[in-house]
């Protein structure tokens, strides 16, 4: 059987149709793994794998980690701001070192777009991207995509609007990259500075209107406000943002059908989303949660599988 | 190509009918034992065995799944394909219970020791068996041998052992398939 296209995943721009299908499948063997009383395979017992945070995270790093030692993978921890990286090495040799070890695999988080794909031209090992700036999350658009399959049974065909930071969010790219190449429609919905100014060329819709966006869809993506990225003020104040944006229970309500609410985390509650709406049954958040490892694990497993 | 055929038609049905009247004679009326095929082409066997058992015992309940062994393999990062794993299908508790694994051809031994730690996952059985429709004898690679064998084949490393099944395949037929001479 024919395996993934890439040897590392550094974007859902490297990964074709087949490539996304066949991690996929092999999320859904995952899944069922994950669901008996003993939860761990040994398919990855002797391989290595350093995860490496040069920026902070909780779900994607836990994620990774359970992923890694569902898969029963040898597993180091890495996060810069207790490394030598604050003493002035460079990404090159702090992952050489790591490699030197070593180390088969890196999974790898960084505040610079491209970090990944920099790091997988000079060193040996493969590559995850868990994240590279405003750039590509690959696995998360993986396990997005993979819920909405799981809720809807296919992806191709839905209609799904990301709402919010689509400028400073990698979620929204690799989001909108994945579901294109599984067919579905896609809107991104935001304020006009948080809207970059072509993305119409990636096929996608723009509105500008929360209610609007959200009559039409079957699925909202609801992002946070990255205001660690952002320099400058995109927006007068959260609180606006938050009445012309913000997702609520009587929004929800008020809409003609009953869609399904995502968000990547972390939530920051009473801005893009009320409590009441992210508790709600048509939110389906922690399972995005839960399904993350099963992608995770397809996606090392599958990676790994390559012969060194 | 040289295809022999081995076993087919009527003959092949009255072997899969000799195997459930063995299992019969060790496992009475399966109330404690548990069918387990080995994926991708033990479970048609297990189905087969499952559906005649029940022929021959109607009203008991037989309890048949199916096992997927591919995070288990010795062989992963040691080939060029990749291995893409198959459903595991197991209902049942088979803690304390008599499995009999079951798998069309058993041959290097290295699957079932591979389905012998994936069955772990799903509790501590009281005694597991091994059923295989063919035995490929003196090519093992490790201690493994079946407690029921439908045919016994003596073969060449070069050769393949083929099972076909009627439901799927339409033809019930085992076959040694040789490459040929050049």
């Amino acid at each position: 059987m024919a395996g993934l296209s890439t040897r590392h995943l550094l974007g859902i721009k490297d990964l074709n149709r087949a490539d996304i299908e066949l991690i996929f499948e092999t999320a859904d063997t995952f899944k069922s793994v994950l669901n008996r009383p003993i939860k761990k395979v040994p398919s990855l017992r002797d391989v290595t794998i350093a995860n490496i945070f040069f920026e902070n995270s909780t779900r994607t790093r836990l994620s990774f980690e359970l992923a890694e030692k569902r898969l029963s993978a040898d597993v180091v921890n890495f996060a810069a701001s207790s490394s030598s990286v604050s003493k002035g090495e460079t990404l090159i040799d702090t992952v050489n070192n790591i490699l030197a070890m070593k180390v088969d695999m890196v999974v790898m988080r960084h505040p610079y777009a491209g970090a990944g794909i920099f790091l997988s031209k000079h060193v040996k090992a493969q590559i995850v991207n868990a994240g590279d700036g405003a750039h590509e999350h690959p696995t998360q658009a993986l396990l997005d995509a993979f819920s909405i399959r799981e809720k809807y049974g296919d992806v191709a065909g839905k209609k799904v609007v990301i709402v919010g930071d689509i400028l400073h969010s990698r979620v929204a790219l690799s989001n909108i990259l994945c579901l294109k190449q599984l067919g579905a429609e896609v809107m991104v919905c935001g304020p006009t500075t948080l809207i970059p100014k072509y993305i119409g060329s990636l096929g996608v819709k723009v509105e500008h209107n929360l209610i609007k966006a959200l009559n039409w869809c079957d699925v909202a993506n609801m992002l946070r406000i990255q205001l660690e990225r952002q320099d400058i003020k995109y927006f007068p104040s959260l609180r606006e943002y938050t009445m012309l944006f913000g997702l609520n229970k009587t929004i929800l309500d008020s809409l003609d059908k009953e869609i399904t609410v995502m968000h990547p985390g972390p939530i920051n509650r009473g801005v893009e989303i009320t409590s009441d709406v992210a508790d709600s049954k048509q939110s389906i958040i922690l399972d995005q949660v839960e399904n993350g490892v099963a992608i995770r694990m397809a996606v090392l497993y599958l990676l790994a599988g390559q012969t060194p | 190509m040289q295809n022999l055929t081995l076993l087919d038609g009527q003959k092949f049905q009255i072997t899969i009918q000799r195997l459930c009247r063995q299992l019969i004679e060790n496992h009475d009326d399966f109330s404690q034992s548990v069918l387990i095929g080995i994926q991708p082409r033990g479970i048609y066997l297990a189905k087969r065995v499952a559906e005649e058992l029940r022929k021959i015992l109607p009203g008991k309940s037989i309890l048949q799944g199916d096992l997927d062994i591919t995070f288990y393999r010795d062989d992963f990062r040691r080939r060029e394909s990749q291995l893409v794993p198959n459903q595991t299908k197991i209902d049942f508790i088979i803690e304390g219970k008599k499995v009999i694994m079951m798998d069309d051809v058993l041959w290097t031994g290295r699957t079932i020791r591979a389905a012998m730690d994936a069955m772990q996952a799903f509790g501590r059985p009281e005694k597991v068996e091994l059923l295989a429709l063919v035995d490929r004898r003196y090519s093992r690679h490790i201690p493994v041998s079946a407690d029921y064998v439908g045919i016994e084949v003596d073969s060449i490393a070069s050769q393949k052992v083929v099972v076909s099944w009627k439901d799927t395949d339409g033809e019930d037929k085992i076959v040694l398939v040789s490459e040929a001479a050049e």
